[in-house]
């Protein structure tokens, strides 16, 4: 067990990267995650290891391509415009069944946007991160310790199911301070990867990391095998955290930055003696939504409060499917709401719910 | 009865598509040849492109890499950077090196990456079926410039070897290509300084082959070598651009 | 005596080992067709062959082997 020190969420995450076994990391420059390019350029070289600036994010997300594809673990890290410009990467490492780590530090969008915190690049994550039928996992941590965790399980996970991986972080997240334990280890031993494209040293056939499959029969098999991977990633690693859910009637369903500050609207809250809780996702896809389930016997009404014009709460009205009202409360375009406002929300719902 | 000639181990047995007359197998065939005689095959990682060579992965024997259109050099950085001890190349033609790739071209070259580029110079788009290449011709009929490529409308061509003869990260740039055997043989030569010289650390290597395509020029393939001849190579000169151990800078 | 062989699935009948060759050995065998529907070429006159690889190094297809 590691020391605790105060740490700024994006450098922990860097951190945590390298003790997770991540000596490879490919990036460019943007507000509010140069701080991960920073930190990498300073510790990589001191462990033997690659950081590289590349000349945007379309070649910084190639070339972790090619470095996963020779079977390291490597990351990349950008904020929303640059992923825009990674989605191309991500379709060819998913369909390439490649592992990869991709930080995403939201700000305000579209087009170039702000660079204050957002979560309007949910719908980007888990539903159109590149062209075609497929996943990545998707977590969402909501303190500098998460991020830390998380990264670990990203790359742990990543590697196992072989599909890329995203930590979808904000601007608030990636700036605080918070005290954190970074592990002196890895906790997982390096996966084997004789799928690697590295030399075959004339020791077997040749192998081929490749996206394309020409023959259609071949193609759709292949990407029903990779649901059969999702359903099963979906069944047993969906992750959330429940905050005084015991008796809650109304249900905050919130992640990241607008999490934290749910939650101190649920303690205003709570003192007045509404019966309010949270539902916080930590993977987003695979979403919660078992977690969600098990909430609509006692809910009367969910909320979902988010950086965006409402992007996650899609899959909370899929998960809740029409048994309870789901209702919005969001700021957009780098405002963070306070408690206050998400307090007067949950005043106003409670009304509903006592009529 | 010695075999004086016969099919390199680094090509597969799996017979090319490509089209009839396509100087695509000659050159796939010069750089395996060059990966056998180097000894090589087993630290050998490729990277493909996207064009007529998109399944260039079947051919070679080594490990290969897809990668999205232009950016296999940003892929080959990838793998490079996590095996330095690997041998790396992209094969790539005009339009994957020199319209959509030109920035992961050009970065590449700069940051002096150690890796072996094969860059196939026709003219055209081959694999789409025809269009205007950012190395086409003034005047050159394409399927997007139906009328000749007009220079006011259109621009001009791209010099890729004399564009990155100027970037100190570059180790060799040479022009070469394969319309007769004696040139063949000089094109073998060239690519295996460029796989010698990555061998040796020096930097960025890059092997223009100036090539024909046959069915979108609308020309059989001895037509084709002949048209080669006299309109490409005027413009694109063969010869050696760069090269740090000649000392031609 | 030196000598070719042609691999005649693989032949495409494009010709360029027919221009290759110094001494006009090659010629296309029309009186075959190929899996692919090409006419593969053929060593017409064996005896002159030199065993210069000419032909082989100009064939696109590596269908071309040389002994000598």
């Amino acid at each position: 067990m590691g020391e605790k020190v105060l740490m700024k969420g994006n450098e922990a995450l860097a951190e945590a990267a390298i003790v997770a076994g991540c000596k490879h990391f490919f990036g460019y420059p943007i507000t509010p995650q140069t701080e991960v390019a920073a930190y990498m350029s300073k510790r990589l070289p001191k462990i033997g290891g690659v950081y590289l600036q590349a000349e945007s994010e379309v070649a910084s997300i190639n070339m972790v391509l090619g470095a996963s594809a020779s079977g390291v673990r490597v990351m990349t890290s950008t904020s929303s415009p640059g992923l825009s410009l990674m989605s191309e990467g991500i379709s060819y490492i998913a369909g390439s069944d490649l592992p990869a780590l991709i930080i995403n530090v939201q700000r305000g969008g579209p087009g170039l946007g702000g660079i204050q915190p957002s979560q309007a690049d949910y719908w980007q994550a888990t539903r159109s991160s590149g062209h075609g039928d497929f996943h990545m996992l998707v977590f969402a941590p909501s303190t500098v310790q998460e991020m830390v965790d998380l990264v670990s399980d990203a790359f742990t996970l990543g590697d196992k199911y072989r599909m890329p991986a995203m930590i979808l972080s904000d601007g608030m997240l990636g700036q605080m301070m918070e005290p954190v334990v970074i592990p002196e280890s890895r906790n997982d031993e390096p996966p084997e990867k004789s799928w690697a494209a590295c030399g075959h040293q004339n020791e077997r056939e040749h192998n081929v990391v490749n996206s394309l499959y020409i023959e259609p029969h071949v193609l759709e098999d292949l990407v029903r095998e990779r649901f059969e991977k999702y359903s099963e990633i979906k069944r047993t690693e969906q992750r959330a955290e429940e905050y005084m859910m015991d008796d809650a009637e109304i249900v905050i369903v919130a992640y990241g930055a607008s999490s934290r500050v749910s939650r101190s609207a649920i303690d205003t809250a709570r003192k007045e003696g509404i019966k309010v809780g949270m539902i916080r996702p930590i993977t987003l896809w695979p979403y919660p939504d078992k977690y969600i389930g098990e909430a609509i016997p006692k809910a009367k009404v969910f909320l979902v409060v988010e950086m965006s014009m409402g992007q996650m709460i899609d899959d909370v009205k899929l998960a809740v499917n029409g048994e309870r009202p789901v209702e919005f409360y969001g700021r957009t375009g780098g405002v963070i709401p306070t408690p206050r406002e998400i307090h007067q929300k949950v005043m106003e719902l409670a009304e509903g719910v006592k009529q | 009865m010695t075999v004086t000639f016969t099919k390199p181990h680094a090509l597969t047995d799996i017979p090319f598509h490509y089209c009839p007359g396509c100087t695509h197998g000659i050159v796939h065939r010069l750089v395996a040849e060059v990966i056998d005689e180097l000894g090589i095959e087993g630290k050998t990682v490729g990277v493909a492109s996207v064009g007529c060579s998109v399944f260039a992965y079947n051919y070679f024997n080594c490990d290969m890499v897809q990668a999205p259109h232009g950016r296999a050099p940003a892929v080959a950085t990838g793998v490079k950077r996590a095996r330095p001890e690997d041998v790396v190349f992209t094969y790539q033609g005009d339009g994957d090196l020199a319209a959509i790739g030109m920035g992961e071209t050009v970065h590449a070259a700069a940051r002096g990456e150690n890796i072996t580029v094969i860059f196939i110079n026709n003219a055209i788009y081959g694999m789409t079926g025809g269009q205007m290449a950012p190395t086409t011709l003034p005047g050159q009929i394409t399927q997007t410039t139906p009328y000749g490529r007009d220079v006011k409308l259109a621009g001009y061509p791209i010099r890729v070897c004399e564009l990155l003869s100027s970037i100190d990260g570059v180790a060799s740039a040479q022009r070469v290509t394969v319309d007769t055997v004696k040139n063949v043989n000089v094109a073998k030569k060239a690519i295996k300084k460029a796989f010698q010289y990555q061998l040796e650390g020096l930097g960025y290597n890059i092997v223009e082959v100036v090539s024909t395509c046959p069915t979108n020029w609308g020309l059989t393939p001895k037509d084709a070598v002949k048209w080669l001849q006299d309109n490409m190579l005027p413009y694109y000169p063969l010869g050696t651009y760069r090269d740090v151990k000649e000392g031609i800078l | 005596m030196p000598k070719i062989t042609v691999d005649e699935d693989v032949c495409k009948g494009c010709e360029m080992c027919v221009d290759a060759c110094p001494r006009q050995l090659i010629a296309l065998d029309k009186t075959k067709v190929n899996s692919k529907g090409y006419h593969p070429a053929k060593l017409v006159k064996p005896d002159e062959c030199t065993g210069c690889r000419s032909c082989a190094i100009m064939c696109p297809d590596v269908a071309i082997t040389v002994e000598v």
